[in-house]
């Protein structure tokens, strides 16, 4: 590869792309819309430029799986980009990425070490490839009832106890912006021959920014999940896996192109190739100033009384190692309000539209798009729902760590004989399916674990308090598929 | 040469007014200013290319504004004021004796700046000694703020731009909060005849009437604003708009306006039935929670 391509300032698909809608090439390839023309509706709504760049992979414009030239090159720039040996564009969401992390390293019957708040993802992979998951408790902070990350005493203790496991996973950090000891954890499980693995789908500007926590990369991991879309500022659906030295380029793309499109969408890999440009020219600036305004959201919400912001000060130097401060998570218990009712009070009556609400705790997401006056509007409804809603929190639930207790391999679990049982009625039984709410979509309950009655609560309350629960067959969640044989698996 | 200033005031419609020359231009951190001098109006002040006020009509939006709340409320001494950096409020405010203190937050400094420099006849009591100016976000301004002002007064752009939080449910909220028991909220509240427009109408009055007790429209005739029929909202804790104004003790004070008078005072909640027909069904709104 010659110096040119490592020039950040280039944008080799964006550059393939002009140039293929300047050669105007006579499409008799899909897609059959034919740069719009065929579909004036959707032109409407969507804009001629962008139906005009929906192409098909061709010669000019490269072939998303086995990249030889534009594809490859963008690739090779967003590698030295994210300071990785390897990337890959993904177009099936960070989901897929996160999966094929998984399969890269594991099969059936092997163990992968990692922390029990880990996305709905990486359970699917579970099943996908019958991996067996060994938990490592995150320990959870009882005032803002948040899963943490991992101890490094924890990880260190399940390593010894399983020494053939293949891989440890990361979040890097989990949905609310908490970092475990990633250094400590990689050297740890390289010593005894491990892969490690980061879920950093909230990480994206770890790698540009200043004064933020340390990214995979720049740990020693050898593999990551990277949501662009999130703080990257691609499109929905667009993401990066990136690698380190020790991983196998070719496998890795042999795992991707099990189960990715082999119609690879231009829009979203476009997206990828532009917002790594402007990452790697200007994320410092762009960082920096969601930093802080996320820092004068929280002076401003902590002015207001009750609610509390927090910031690096709940860092504890284990399982709180760093915070994300571009995360805005506000804990709302002590107005008597659960987060998920901040949430819709939020959106239904003031118009305002947060990531997510969960038990105890509202996450706005702030980005580069926004602006001081939509901060302004964010903290004056929290302001007015406090004077509005005020109440006793006596009564109000505390997310406790619910330890899951593994009966079988998600794989096994969600393969095996099963009857539907009411929700209320499933104590004891084994789960053959996922339960979670969505977002932050970290499962209350995956394939294999023993239901519990305090599960039953959580999922109840939940419920009454409008939160959205997702994965059982059953979509109002009165009933849950358990396993037919009460024999556990393992 | 011939130039002119054209407002497009819907997709189809136009006012243009004939200019002599451009006085002042400038992008601030929020927007872009112009004032410019012209034959039927005197100098107007346009904002993003929105015409704010012109020296020839700036009388009866000022005026409408401020004395109908000063009518009611029986001891105004304490005002505040959101947007209005031209100061055409505060000079009207200044002219009661009884008012004390007038906080005005005006979140583009710039155009305070240019209005004292080029509209002296509109913002030639800025430097009041009863006034303070803050250059702030209203909507970040009054958070801070519990039963501590008599009359507040929203004085703001359009419901887009940089004015848009100072027209949301979050910022009526805190308004009711900042006020006393007996206090009284003012707003400009667009106009009703175009249908983007009566549907703002809708929306701000259906956010009002879900923070305060009582809330009425009061309407004028400004001549440059689109559709020149200009609506007010007037919004309280406890004084009716028109049962509550006391003619005689207004009248004894001697102001003289040009367009206000009692008379018209209690005219002015008289509102077409197309009008009422565009507010009737959001006032049935749920007020339980205040």
């Amino acid at each position: 590869m010659g110096m040119k391509q490592f020039d950040q300032t280039r944008a080799p698909l964006l550059e393939a792309l002009r140039e293929y809608r300047a050669a105007r090439v006579v499409p008799f390839d899909v897609p059959g819309h034919k740069q719009g023309r065929g579909n004036p509706e959707l032109t409407a709504f969507l804009g001629r430029a962008c139906l005009e760049a929906d192409v098909n992979s061709s010669k000019p414009l490269d072939n998303l799986c086995h990249p030889v030239s534009v594809i490859k090159e963008a690739e090779a720039l967003a590698a030295q980009a994210f300071g990785a040996a390897n990337a890959f564009f993904m177009v099936n969401g960070t989901t897929s990425a996160v999966q094929s992390m998984v399969l890269s390293v594991c099969k059936r019957g092997d163990e992968i070490i990692l922390p029990r708040n880990v996305h709905r993802s990486v359970i699917g992979a579970l099943v996908l490839c019958g991996a067996t998951p060994v938990y490592v408790n995150p320990q959870t902070d009882a005032r803002l009832g948040i899963s943490l990350g991992m101890s490094v005493k924890d990880v260190k203790e399940a390593i010894e106890k399983h020494p053939n496991a293949k891989a440890v996973l990361v979040n890097n950090p989990t949905y609310y912006g908490i970092c475990s000891d990633i250094i400590s954890i990689t050297r740890m499980a390289h010593d005894k021959g491990m892969t490690v693995l980061a879920d950093e789908a909230h990480g994206t500007h770890f790698y540009f920014g200043g004064d933020m926590p340390v990214s995979a990369m720049a740990a020693g991991a050898d593999m990551a999940s990277v949501s662009m879309h999130k703080s990257g500022g691609s499109l929905t659906q667009s993401s990066l896996l990136i690698t380190g030295p020790r991983v196998n380029e070719g496998h890795v793309r042999q795992i991707i192109g099990l189960t990715q499109t082999t119609s690879g969408s231009y829009l979203l890999m476009a997206s990828l190739d532009i917002s790594r440009k402007n990452l790697a020219l200007n994320g410092r600036e762009i960082f920096e100033r969601v930093l802080s305004l996320a820092q004068y959201a929280r002076d401003e919400i902590g002015e207001i009384g009750d609610y509390y912001a927090y910031a690096r000060e709940i860092v504890n130097g284990d399982t709180v190692y760093d915070f994300d401060q571009t995360k805005l998570s506000v804990h709302t218990l002590d107005i008597g309000l659960a987060g998920v009712e901040v949430y819709d009070i939020l959106r239904d009556e003031y118009g305002i539209q947060v990531e997510f609400g969960d038990v105890a705790n509202i996450l706005a997401y702030v980005s580069v798009g926004d602006r001081e006056r939509d901060i302004e509007r964010l903290v004056s409804a929290l302001a007015e729902i406090r004077r509005r809603y005020k109440r006793s929190k006596s009564g109000m639930m505390r997310m406790e760590y619910l330890n899951p207790q593994v009966a079988a391999t998600p794989q096994e679990a969600f393969y095996a004989e099963k009857r539907s049982v009411p929700v209320e009625q499933s104590e004891g039984e084994i789960c053959a399916e996922s339960v979670m709410c969505y977002p932050p979509g970290i499962p209350i309950l995956a394939p294999g674990e023993r239901i519990t009655r305090e599960i039953i609560d959580y999922i109840r309350y939940m419920k009454e308090k409008g939160g959205s629960l997702t994965g059982p067959e059953d979509l109002s969640i009165e009933r849950l598929n358990v396993l037919k044989g009460d024999r556990p698996c393992i | 040469m011939h130039l002119t200033f054209t407002e497009k005031h819907t997709k189809n419609v136009g006012l243009c007014i004939d200019i002599d020359r451009q006085i002042y231009s400038a992008q601030s951190r929020f927007q872009r200013i112009d004032i410019f001098e012209t034959p039927e109006f005197g100098r107007i002040l346009t904002l993003d290319g929105f015409l704010m006020l012109t020296e020839k009509d700036e009388f009866i939006y000022h005026e409408m504004i401020v004395h109908v709340p000063l009518a009611v409320h029986p001891n105004a001494e304490s005002i505040l004021i959101i947007g209005g950096g031209d100061g055409g409020a505060v000079r009207e405010l200044c002219r009661y004796d009884t008012v004390r203190h007038i906080d005005l937050v005006e979140i583009d400094e710039d155009v305070v700046a240019a209005c004292k420099e080029y509209l002296p006849d509109v913002s030639c009591r800025l430097d009041d000694p009863r006034v303070t100016v803050h250059y702030e976000d209203g909507l970040r301004f009054i958070r801070r703020f519990t039963d501590h002002y008599d009359v507040i007064i929203v004085d703001s752009t359009d419901p887009f731009g940089p004015g848009e939080g100072l027209f949301t449910k979050e910022f009526y909220g805190n308004c009711y909060k900042a006020l006393k028991a007996d206090g009284i909220l003012v707003n400009q509240h667009e106009n009703p005849f175009y249908p983007d427009d009566a549907l703002s109408v809708r929306q701000i009055h259906k956010r009002i009437v879900q923070s305060f007790p009582l809330s009425k429209l009061y309407q004028a005739h400004i001549p440059t604003y689109p559709s020149g029929h200009w609506l007010f909202g007037f919004s309280s804790k406890k004084h009716h708009p028109v049962n509550g104004m006391d003619a005689g003790r207004w009248n004894a004070l001697g102001i003289k306006t040009r367009y206000y008078n009692t008379n018209l005072h209690k005219a002015a909640f008289a509102l077409p039935t197309y009008v009422e027909d565009i507010i009737k069904d959001v006032e049935d709104a749920d007020i339980s929670r205040l």
